[in-house]
């Protein structure tokens, strides 16, 4: 699904990715683990095709195509979402209109017409059930005095509605009580299928408890120092990040 | 970051979309100003004499006046004898009968700008009345309208078939002293529109004026009066554009709303007027004095605009609130991008015992704009238990444009309650990338944050001209996000 080769990127002058492998096939799930500020939202959101970040090197394809070359809208209309580490606020935007928004880009995208309001409404109100939201959000401003955790649940209320082919999960689990965690790991799971992919940013072995990897990689200083299956996750738990960096 | 900002830029350089002119021969005066010149207008209009003397007074009043200059706004000095202050299209008849007389290319300058007179003559829904340039060129659904009693017309129409109301009602809220700009409007207007609710009559339909700047160096100085008498009701629109053109024009219209005992009138207006290129070059200058007056018990008068276009604008909408229990409204937004500069506001005057006013601005600039919230709260001495709710809200696209409030207060009445909230935001860019990462592009993220900022004025509007308002402030930032 899609294949990252010697992956460079710089913010600015000052590289912060240097040289990362990554495949990940349909119906995988990975998971990247670093210290902090190894560079794993920086590989998220050039996934995501944020501006900010220049690509100095590699190259990433994805279903065949060159990634790199297509705007944020366009890979997300092609399938790819982040869930942010840090969800943004926008006031006076309610949360059902960038829903429907974005639903409708991606329809048209795919040569549909926009869905209609009642069929919206019995798709979204699937959607809340599964994260288990009230529906009084969706008439909130865009994530605007939510609680971390009620940010985190409305990314993933986003996702089931988008129902991505790559869903990335930018420390997801970060803010989540062990309740609210449960309830997002079920939710992934049962989004996940054969034909999506799935990868994971996370700084615990909490949430692989939850959601089981089919590979765990070790992000560090820019690169991947080390990959391997779950039990990768439960020796990093263990050593500690330090033992397995040495 | 660079990126960003090209993105957004392209986006906020989006061309004027009614900047085509239309080719039509007119009746056009020389450029100047002069008692002659205002002669000669009201004798074109087959005036009745005190019109004359009103002008003339108001022209006499002008040249001992100057220009105000305490607005956020520069501009050079404007050459009033450079201006055409009569300009209308050759018609081959004196009067129109239907509107099968119009000109045939004057409706379609109508129907490229999406308002077909035709159409609107056979929906059901908005009468029109059309002004180009200097006069009115069509009203539409007048026969329907006259059944209930109303008058809607052009003011060139009302002062020959009215003339008692206009003499009445003529300067009754915004004098020819009032200002500079209103003085000079008394003198020259050309037309205008006019409309009359009799007692206790609720308008059925939209009543909605569009007016167009053709002809190049002409000033448009138009004047509406609307009067709603007793228990009446009126929704009352209009909608401006006008050609690209280097020169900057004029444009110094007066409004006057009269809402007698329990009377209700909602006044809104779809500013598109040329703003300019993106250096600054061009654009009209929109310097208009606007007024209500509640004059009865329980009157509301609301006032909504939506100003996107003009290279300046210079407007305060205001409502005297004489009656007791009278409500005054203002919302606005105002949207400057480039080099535009909007000074605009409103003025609440308490008089009335229990009178009420809100005022929710919105103001957006992107680009080298200036913004600026002027607004006054005047709380006269026997008007006891005022009330005003201001909100003044600020959004700002970029680093280069600026947005100023000036809220004045003058309170005379302890009983008063007043309440004032401000705020500044910016669209920042991870708002931007977190709609893209959503699949929703720049325009649509911009359009999408800033009609959401807008959305409590933007829901004031009728709901068909809602609709256009949200696109057209999609529009005008096309081309400016950073
Ligand atoms: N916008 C930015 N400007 C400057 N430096 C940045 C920016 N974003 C990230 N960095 C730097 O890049 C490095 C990697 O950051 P990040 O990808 O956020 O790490 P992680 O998500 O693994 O904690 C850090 O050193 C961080 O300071
Ligand atoms: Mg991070």
């Amino acid at each position: 699904m899609i294949e990252i080769r010697g992956l460079e990127a710089a913010i600015g002058e000052k590289p912060i990715l240097k040289g990362i492998d990554l495949t990940i096939k349909a119906g995988e799930i990975h998971a990247i683990m670093g210290p902090n500020g190894s560079g794993k939202s920086t590989l998220s959101k050039i996934l995501a095709g944020h501006p900010d970040y220049t690509v100095t090197g590699g190259s990433i394809r994805y279903q065949g195509i060159d990634l790199l070359t297509l705007p944020a809208d366009q890979r997300a209309q092609q399938g790819i979402f982040l869930a942010f580490q840090y969800p943004v606020e926008i006031p006076g935007v309610s949360n059902i209109y960038l829903l429907k928004a974005a639903l409708n880009a991606k329809r048209r995208a795919q040569g549909l017409a926009e869905i209609d309001a009642f069929d919206f409404m019995q798709l979204i109100k699937a959607k809340l059930a599964l994260v288990q939201m009230d529906e009084k959000f969706l008439h909130r401003a865009v994530n605007a005095g939510f609680s971390g955790g009620e940010k985190k649940r409305n990314e993933i209320l986003q996702m089931a509605l988008l129902e991505p082919t790559l869903a990335i999960l930018d420390e997801t689990d970060s803010g989540l009580d062990i309740d609210a965690l449960k309830i997002v790991a079920q939710g992934v799971n049962s989004l996940h299928s054969k034909d999506n992919a799935i990868l994971l940013i996370t700084h615990y072995q909490r949430l692989l408890d939850y959601i089981i990897p089919d590979h765990v990689h070790i992000l560090s200083n820019g690169k991947i120092i080390r990959s391997g299956d779950a039990s990768l996750a439960t020796l990093l738990e263990t050593k500690g990040y330090a033992g397995i960096i040495q | 970051m660079d990126n960003r900002n090209t993105q957004i830029n392209q986006f906020l350089n989006k061309e004027y979309e009614h900047g085509f002119v239309t080719s039509l021969e007119s009746d056009a005066l020389a450029p100047g100003l002069n008692e002659d010149v205002i002669r000669t207008i009201s004798a074109k209009k087959n005036e009745p004499d005190f019109m004359l003397q009103w002008r003339l007074k108001a022209y006499r009043h002008w040249v001992t006046m100057t220009e105000p200059a305490w607005a956020h706004v520069h501009y050079p000095p404007i050459s009033y004898q450079d201006i055409v202050y009569y300009s209308a299209p050759k018609q081959k008849k004196e009067a129109l009968k239907s509107l099968d007389e119009v000109d045939p290319e004057l409706l379609r300058t109508y129907e490229k700008l999406g308002i077909s007179l035709k159409e609107q003559e056979r929906l059901a829904g908005v009468a029109v009345d059309a002004v180009f340039d200097s006069v009115s060129v069509a009203t539409t659904f007048k026969e329907k309208l006259k059944e209930k009693g109303i008058i809607f017309c052009s003011f060139s129409d009302a002062v020959q078939n009215h003339p008692e109301l206009i003499k009445q009602y003529l300067g009754s809220v915004v004098p020819y002293r009032d200002n500079f700009f209103a003085a000079l409007n008394a003198a020259v207007f050309t037309d205008g529109s006019f409309v009359y609710i009799p007692k206790g009559v609720r308008c059925p339909m939209e009543l909605s004026t569009y007016f167009r700047i053709n002809a190049a160096n002409t000033g448009q100085f138009e004047r509406t009066l609307i009067i709603a008498d007793v228990g009446s009701y009126v929704s009352y629109l209009e909608g401006c554009t006008a050609p690209m053109r280097d020169e900057n024009q004029l444009h110094a219209a007066v409004v006057e709303l009269i809402a007698l005992e329990k009377a209700e009138i909602k006044y809104s207006t779809v500013q598109n007027w040329y703003p300019g290129d993106k250096d600054g070059k061009g654009g009209i200058y929109n310097f208009v004095t606007k007024r209500g007056a509640c004059r009865g018990d329980h009157s509301k008068i609301s006032w909504t605009q939506i100003e996107t276009g003009s290279a300046i604008t210079w407007k305060y909408p205001s409502v005297l609130l004489q009656g007791d229990n009278s409500i005054g409204e203002f919302y606005s937004v105002a949207l400057t991008n480039h080099h535009q500069q909007a000074d605009t506001g409103t003025k609440m005057y308490h008089i009335g015992k229990n009178t009420k006013s809100t005022i929710i601005s919105k103001g957006i600039s992107a680009g080298q704009a200036q913004n600026a919230y002027r607004g006054l709260v005047s709380v006269l001495k026997g008007a006891q238990n005022a009330r005003n709710y201001t909100q003044c809200d600020s959004l700002l696209l970029g680093p280069d444009c600026g947005a100023h409030t000036f809220p004045y207060i003058e309170v005379k009445n302890p009983t008063a309650q007043i309440e004032h909230e401000a705020s500044t935001s910016k669209i920042s860019e991870e708002q931007l990338f977190y709609c893209q990462q959503r699949g929703i592009n720049t325009e649509d993220a911009v359009s999408m944050i800033v009609n959401g900022f807008c959305k409590q004025v933007i829901k004031q509007l009728p709901m068909e001209f809602a609709v256009e308002a949200q696109k057209l402030l999609g529009l005008s930032l096309e081309g400016s996000v950073g």
